[in-house]
């Protein structure tokens, strides 16, 4: 009698792996045992589920990424990844954190350099999509706390991810997301700075002012506001404190002002 | 009330009530999918209930809460997992249950289901309804985690019959066997599916009707309904696929006739998870089911009268 536990974990190698051979023992329904054989057209049922519905999440999750280099390179190069990094929790929802390091490293997406900052866009993306909820702060609200004091804190909306990119991030992601386009043609030289917030129920991706990055990533390391300005003044010499703060007003980015 | 509450029960109109949330009327529901939330919102379309996928809820929050809890607001819900594993040979996941207690907590379920089947090994998640031998030891198992689960969620809960492609030398006991005794052992009730049932009757080489025959009708809490794929196995034989993916086929809605005439009108779900069709054709699978159990209580009361 073998344990269950033995069973188990063959079979779950054998799904993983497409070269392994097929978990015996299994009997076919003629009762006649197919274990030792190459893995059998039912077997392979298991596997086609697992690494179908996986690469299914992956491109609903990453869909400008997927468009970037065709359907067929990118179903390939996530079988690689759910390979190398299967799913470690039943809440699907967070599996593909790190696709985009992958991507990065991923030799033969070489040929599109931008790939894995798209790719973490659209993580940023997805994970504002799911999460925590929180009330925005008005204009009133905020001039009513004093924002001229230095020494206020701001917390921001738990959904605020920041994507820096020495590539034209939005932009690509705007003209192969929104508009369809495979390949983008004329690119703005130089990088971008994403802010991916969703203040209600649709998410809101924006190109960041100079310094604008260094700002709200301190402000969310839980800087004062006068400490997220000097740091983004160090970066971006021009930077405009006015002209940031309300481009995270309006972009329903701030919670909270203490 | 009471008595007339009392009566539409007995006519089996309104489902065992399993988590205490609220009635489940014995109609036809479907699978609640984001490509619906607005016709479902703008129309309220007259169908008996929802089912939502847990797993799909196990976000903070955002657009899938916001229009759950509005769906909620309308229609009865049932809930029903994906992920707990209660096939497999491991411990349940703790947080996973933390976490379907907490959906059970805000949205209320008239229904929770889990499958016999196994979906984690170790800590790697395979997002599949995994198989498991028939035998004593994993008899023991899964009525040890069922235990577990219905003491978390403080509830019944009921217990799917899988559809499967391989079976196991290992086995010792037929599906059906092991369901009842599941069923003796925990007091959970099941969940039948009854294309899961057509499915492994043309994969394995048995009788659909029997199995539905001798299944356990009397702790029937829902019923599943899906659309199959055909490929063929290495002899080239009939070998399907519950994809999810189309409408139901002929030969399941005949055998759904059958099996309500055994279980009475019972909640009944229209599973259609891939290429999802457009609100009016899932709408109208649903309709379809209405008729049969509509159909089957004319024919009960006619023959009762
Ligand atoms: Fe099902």
């Amino acid at each position: 009698m073998i344990p269950f536990s033995d069973i188990e974990r063959d079979f779950a190698w054998a799904v993983l792996d497409g070269e392994a051979s097929v978990p015996g023992p299994l009997v076919g329904k003629s009762g006649r045992a197919t274990s030792g054989k190459t893995v059998t057209r039912s077997f392979a049922v298991y596997q086609n589920n697992v690494y179908a519905s996986l690469i299914d999440a992956l491109a609903s999750r990453f869909p400008v990424t997927a468009r970037l280099v065709g359907e067929e390179f990118f179903q390939a190069m996530a079988r690689i990844y759910i390979g190398c990094e299967p799913p470690r929790s039943a809440v699907l929802l967070r599996y593909g954190t790190s696709f985009p390091d992958f991507v990065v490293q991923f030799s033969p997406a070489g040929s599109v350099p931008y790939l894995a900052d798209v790719a973490r866009l659209e993580w940023a993306w997805h994970a504002a999509y799911h999460s925590a909820d929180a009330t925005q702060l008005t204009l009133a609200e905020l001039t009513e706390a004093g924002p001229d004091a230095e020494d206020i804190t701001i917390s921001l909306h738990p959904s605020l991810g920041v994507v820096r990119a020495p590539f034209p991030v939005v932009t690509i992601w705007q003209i192969s997301g929104r508009e369809g386009k495979d390949e983008p043609t004329q690119l703005p030289d130089g990088g971008e700075d994403a802010l991916v917030v969703r203040p209600k129920l649709d998410v809101e991706v924006r190109r960041l002012p100079e310094g604008g990055a260094v700002f709200v990533l301190a402000l969310k390391g839980g800087a004062t506001l006068q400490e997220a300005a000097s740091s983004a003044m160090q970066e971006a010499p021009a930077f405009d404190l006015k002209a940031n703060l309300a481009g995270l007003i309006t972009s329903g980015a701030i919670v909270s002002v203490r | 009330m009471d008595q007339a509450t009392a009566q539409v029960t007995a006519n089996g109109v309104i489902a065992q009530n399993l988590t205490g949330n609220g009635p489940m009327p014995s109609r036809a529901g479907v699978g609640l999918k984001p490509e619906h939330y607005r016709d479902i919102l703008d129309a309220s379309p007259d169908i008996g209930w929802f089912e939502i996928h847990a797993e799909n809820y196990m976000g903070d929050g955002g657009p899938p809460h916001a229009y759950l809890t509005a769906v909620r607001e309308r229609y009865p819900l049932s809930l029903h997992g994906v992920g707990l594993s209660i096939g497999g040979a491991g411990p349940l996941d703790k947080n996973h249950l933390a976490r379907l207690k907490a959906l059970v907590d805000r949205y209320q379920p008239a229904l929770f289901s889990e499958h016999l089947a196994w979906s984690s090994h170790d800590t790697v998640y395979l997002n599949d309804l995994l198989p498991l031998p028939y035998m004593e030891e994993t008899l023991a198992t899964v009525c040890a985690h069922i235990d577990e689960v219905q003491e978390a969620l403080q509830c019944q809960m009921l217990l799917e019959n899988p559809s499967t492609y391989v079976a196991f030398a290992e086995t010792s006991m037929s599906e059906v066997e092991f369901l009842r005794e599941v069923v003796r052992r925990t007091g959970c009730g099941l969940l039948l599916d009854v294309s899961n049932v057509f499915v492994q009757a043309t994969n394995h080489g048995f009788s659909a009707s029997d199995y539905l025959d001798s299944f356990p009708a009397e702790h029937v809490g829902e019923i599943h309904l899906g659309g199959h794929a055909e490929d063929s196995d290495d002899d080239g034989e009939a070998l399907l696929i519950d994809d999810h993916g189309r409408g139901v086929a002929d030969s399941v809605w005949a055998l759904y006739s059958r099996a309500l005439s055994r279980t009475g009108p019972k909640p009944t779900l229209i599973e259609w998870d891939n290429d999802v069709p457009s609100w009016p054709v899932l709408f109208a699978e649903a309709k379809r089911a209405d008729a049969v159990i509509a159909d089957r209580r004319s024919n009960r009361v006619r023959v009762s009268a």
